[in-house]
């Protein structure tokens, strides 16, 4: 029996010596090497910082004086406080103006260029906004809606409707806001889907087109079916990134006005780097972060993850 | 026979319209932005009845480039609030060239050894990097605050670019799917030429994998050259600021009561050009680019 080899090992079963290799041979060595600089950005900034984040959230700490053991404290403080609420609310209606309109938006956007056009140009400049950083589009915006100078109470004028305060008053600013990421995601939403009708063979609409079918019997019975795992894609990054809208109310609006657009990263980014409540705030963005991943699990499971309709 | 002829048309007519409805919708507020820019001092009343620029002028370019005296600056409607643009978009520059080639590289580094290479805890590490995926920013953005802040490097590029030029997870998985499908007959016969690991990974493996890192690297660009959050909570001083930030604080310093719209969208406008250039020179790639984000 060579040395160093346990007693039963066949072909399959581990050896001290295959131990040995795989974690301190060569190629182990090597691979440790290639993997160090990643492994260090990710403890130092994704590992250690989510752990740190749920003790933090344990804690009373301004950062000026030690951080303060409390136990449960903010959370049971969260649970009572109105703004938080008031953030889950704001969130909840943001989400839910913004996902069917952009959705069906850049589905018809989608179905439109696959049916019409392969301009190279069109898709370019429909998703431009999307390349755009948040904060220039938010600062355009903020002139476009400008209650007295702006441009988009001109047009309304054109049309005989009258000046509107937009996110100058508490009922129209989160819907401003709304508005303006669908004007920011349709042209990207768009491209997603465009990519998955392409990829959907010609030969099958041709088949349905000699049997007479017309273009809303196409889209219903061939494209929305077999766009199922885009659609899914798109639904569950959306609402997560809708869920974590801040750059345009930061810009924007802060949070206001009155409560109208504190959305629930600006009401945590105020709490952590305004007042200095790293532990509240750090509470606050745990209870996010099951709240997202619930989303997503709940939506995975209804819409059947990635399997289309035709398999 | 003529009928059909008629019927057809019609939906693709109403089709057309609404695609190009939509497309004048996403163009507007850019040409917005460009005509408020370029229209002369004090037409700002006026501009409200008016999509067409008034009294042309660069002059709105050159205050906020910082070519123009104090005093002519005022004459062309500065209110004194400043922006510092050459500087902000250097800032810009380095923070996005750091953060692209540090993350793609490194990225593909760790790729290349979860895709090829047998070592222990390499699935168990692999999931870690997958679920990290799922965290929210807001939650790692404070604790990571918190550290730069102990290390001191509050208001440094190291602080701005330390939680992005190691690694991101989506970088690292993109490129391992890459990676797995390269046939391993390559680096075989690399290896009985006597090449080193690196020496294989960087002669064969980053050559042929010219598409994906060029991917990579487009959508790194972008997210870079427009990151906000963390920028605005790290790296607020003008000295290091990077051009969101800038214009975030451009905008928060001009009066609340008369801002200073023309300057405003002169900034944003010329922050916006780079994009422009991307888009017109690297178009096909950046759409097959983002049509692979949305596909992984």
């Amino acid at each position: 029996m060579i040395r160093g080899q346990l007693p039963v090992a066949g072909p399959h079963t581990l050896t001290w010596r295959s131990i040995k290799k795989r974690a301190f041979g060569p190629e182990a060595l090597t691979a440790y090497l290639f993997i160090l600089p990643s492994f260090i950005g990710f403890t130092t900034f994704y590992a250690v910082p989510a752990v740190r984040a749920v003790i933090i959230s344990f804690t009373e700490w301004n950062l000026l004086r030690a951080p303060r053991n409390i136990g449960l404290d903010n959370y049971e403080r969260l649970l009572a406080d109105p703004l938080f609420w008031n953030a889950m609310k704001v969130t909840g209606l943001y989400v839910l103006y913004n996902i069917p309109i952009q959705v069906v938006l850049g589905l018809f956007l989608a179905v439109a260029m696959h049916r019409l056009t392969q301009s190279m140009i069109i898709r370019g400049v429909l998703v431009l906004p999307y390349l755009v950083s948040n904060v220039v589009i938010g600062l355009a915006f903020l002139w476009i809606l400008d209650p007295i100078l702006g441009t988009a109470n001109m047009l309304l004028g054109w049309f005989g409707i009258p000046r509107q305060p937009f996110i100058g008053s508490p009922d129209q600013a989160l819907a401003s806001i709304a508005g303006i990421n669908i004007w920011r995601h349709m042209g990207f939403t768009a491209l997603l889907f465009y990519a998955g009708l392409q990829s959907i063979p010609k030969s099958l609409y041709e088949a349905a087109t000699i049997d007479g079918a017309g273009e809303g019997r196409l889209f219903l019975h061939i494209s929305l079916p077999l766009l199922r795992p885009v659609t899914v894609f798109v639904l569950v990054t959306s609402v997560i990134g809708s869920f974590q809208i801040f750059d345009t109310i930061a810009v924007m609006t802060q949070g206001g006005p009155v409560n109208a657009t504190r959305a629930i990263v600006w009401y945590i980014y105020e709490n952590a780097f305004q007042f200095f409540r790293m532990g509240y705030a750090s509470a606050l963005s745990v209870v996010l972060f099951m709240i997202l991943i619930s989303i997503t699990i709940l939506q995975m499971r209804l819409l059947q993850g990635n399997r289309s309709d035709m398999e | 026979m003529q009928r059909t002829l008629v019927r057809i048309p019609i939906g693709r007519i109403i089709g057309w319209l609404l695609l190009l409805a939509l497309v004048a919708i996403t163009v507007l507020p850019f040409y917005v932005m460009f005509k408020t820019a370029i229209s002369g001092p004090g037409t700002l009343f006026q501009q409200a009845r008016s999509l067409a620029p008034l009294e042309p002028t660069t002059l709105h370019f050159e205050r906020v480039l910082g070519l123009l005296s104090p005093e002519a600056t005022r004459a062309a409607g500065g209110t004194g609030a400043l922006i510092d643009f050459p500087r902000a978009l250097r800032n810009t520059v380095i923070f996005t060239v750091l953060v692209v080639f540090g993350q793609v590289f490194f990225s593909s580094m760790a790729a290349y050894a979860f895709a090829r290479m047998r070592f222990i805890g390499k699935d168990l590490l692999f999931y870690g990097y997958l679920s990290a995926l799922m965290i929210p920013n807001i939650v790692l953005f404070i604790p990571n605050f918190i550290l730069i802040r102990d290390l001191g490097w509050l208001n440094t590029f190291q602080g701005m670019v330390a939680p992005f030029v190691l690694m991101t997870p989506f970088a690292v998985f993109f490129l391992r799917q890459f990676f797995l499908g390269i046939p391993i007959s390559l680096e075989e016969a690399a290896r009985l030429d006597g090449a080193t690991p690196f020496g294989t990974f960087w002669r064969i493996i980053l050559p042929i994998s010219r598409t994906p890192l060029v991917t990579l690297g487009i959508l790194t660009t972008i997210t870079a050259w427009n990151e906000f959050f963390w920028p605005f909570i790290v790296a607020r001083q003008s000295d290091v600021r990077v051009l969101t930030v800038a214009l975030q604080s451009f905008q928060s310093s001009t009066p609340q009561g008369a801002p200073d719209w023309s300057g405003l969208m002169a900034a944003t406008f010329l922050s916006v050009i780079p994009i422009f250039i991307l888009l017109v020179v690297l178009g096909r790639q950046v759409i097959a680019s983002l049509q692979f984000s949305g596909l992984k």
